[in-house]
């Protein structure tokens, strides 16, 4: 995963990097089912590595080709990442340890959705649970959030017709 | 368990974070911000998925012989997480496609190069 990402970091021919972001999506999704999230990597493989990918490939159909060359050296820009990535791995170290049991992540409200989901709503995966029942609210916000940025995707590229 | 072995996935996480930001300062050309955009929150998802694992246990779906899950929350915020980032993807590419009927090139320097000389 990390050499793909710095293949997509060195590459500039744009078709090359959004077939490797492709990949990146699918071993993103690998990387989520070893974790025990399938739901989520389903949605990453179907929505990440496909809608995205397609979504990609259009606009660079609408675009067109390569990345120009900067003149200056990416120094700043390095030095800046290099540097928020320098504190947060020290803040890394202050966070609990992998797979800890005793964590708060896991002794908050997460043993009651895994104890009471199945009784309170009767549907076996506490994923699906959680999202269309306990968060339902949430999930509303959600098709807000998509409907919108349909609606303005629409609304951009209707103009350009006009326009023309 | 040693240091590096309990924290080696944020590590993953914060590689993946930096080189998602810096794609996405370093690099003049809007699609490819945009895809540094979405590595950018992969690393996220990643943020939240691998603190919610518990190493013998097993997805979060209640079966008879199973009693240790890894944690649904984090999975059910990353679900609505990944479906919001593929609509912002889509606007950042509309408006892209747009910019470039306006400007004839989506390369940062030469938009505002373009500005700053009021020719179109």
């Amino acid at each position: 995963m990390a050499v793909t990402v710095l293949a997509m970091v060195l590459q500039r021919n744009l078709f090359s990097v959004v077939v490797l972001f492709s990949i990146y999506s699918f071993l993103m999704a690998t990387v989520l089912v070893a974790l025990d999230a399938v739901d989520v990597a389903m949605t990453e493989a179907a929505v990440g590595a496909g809608v995205s990918t397609v979504l990609l490939l259009g606009a660079l159909h609408l675009t067109g080709g390569t990345e120009a060359k900067r003149l200056e050296r990416p120094l700043v820009p390095l030095a800046l990442a290099v540097a928020v990535g320098a504190v947060l791995a020290y803040g890394s170290l202050g966070l609990p340890s992998f797979s800890d049991p005793l964590a708060p992540i896991h002794t908050h409200v997460a043993p009651r959705y895994l104890g009471a989901s199945v009784e309170e709503t009767g549907v076996p995966n506490v994923v699906s649970a959680v999202l269309a029942s306990y968060r339902g609210y949430d999930t509303l916000g959600e098709t807000i959030v998509v409907f919108t940025a349909g609606a303005g995707v629409i609304a951009l590229l209707r103009r350009r017709r006009k326009g023309r | 368990m040693s240091a590096v072995a309990a924290h080696f996935s944020y590590w993953v996480t914060l590689f993946l974070m930096i080189a998602g930001l810096y794609i996405l300062i370093a690099r003049g050309n809007l699609m490819k911000k945009l895809i540094g955009l979405g590595v950018f929150q992969t690393s996220v998802y990643l943020l939240y998925i691998a603190p919610g694992k518990l190493v013998g246990g097993t997805a979060p779906i209640v079966a008879a012989g199973f009693t240790t899950y890894s944690n649904p929350l984090p999975h059910v915020l990353i679900l609505t997480a990944i479906v919001v980032g593929v609509a912002t993807l889509a606007l950042g590419l509309a408006i892209t496609v747009r910019i470039r009927e306006a400007y004839g090139t989506i390369e940062e320097d030469e938009i505002l190069e373009r500005d700053r000389t009021g020719e179109r």
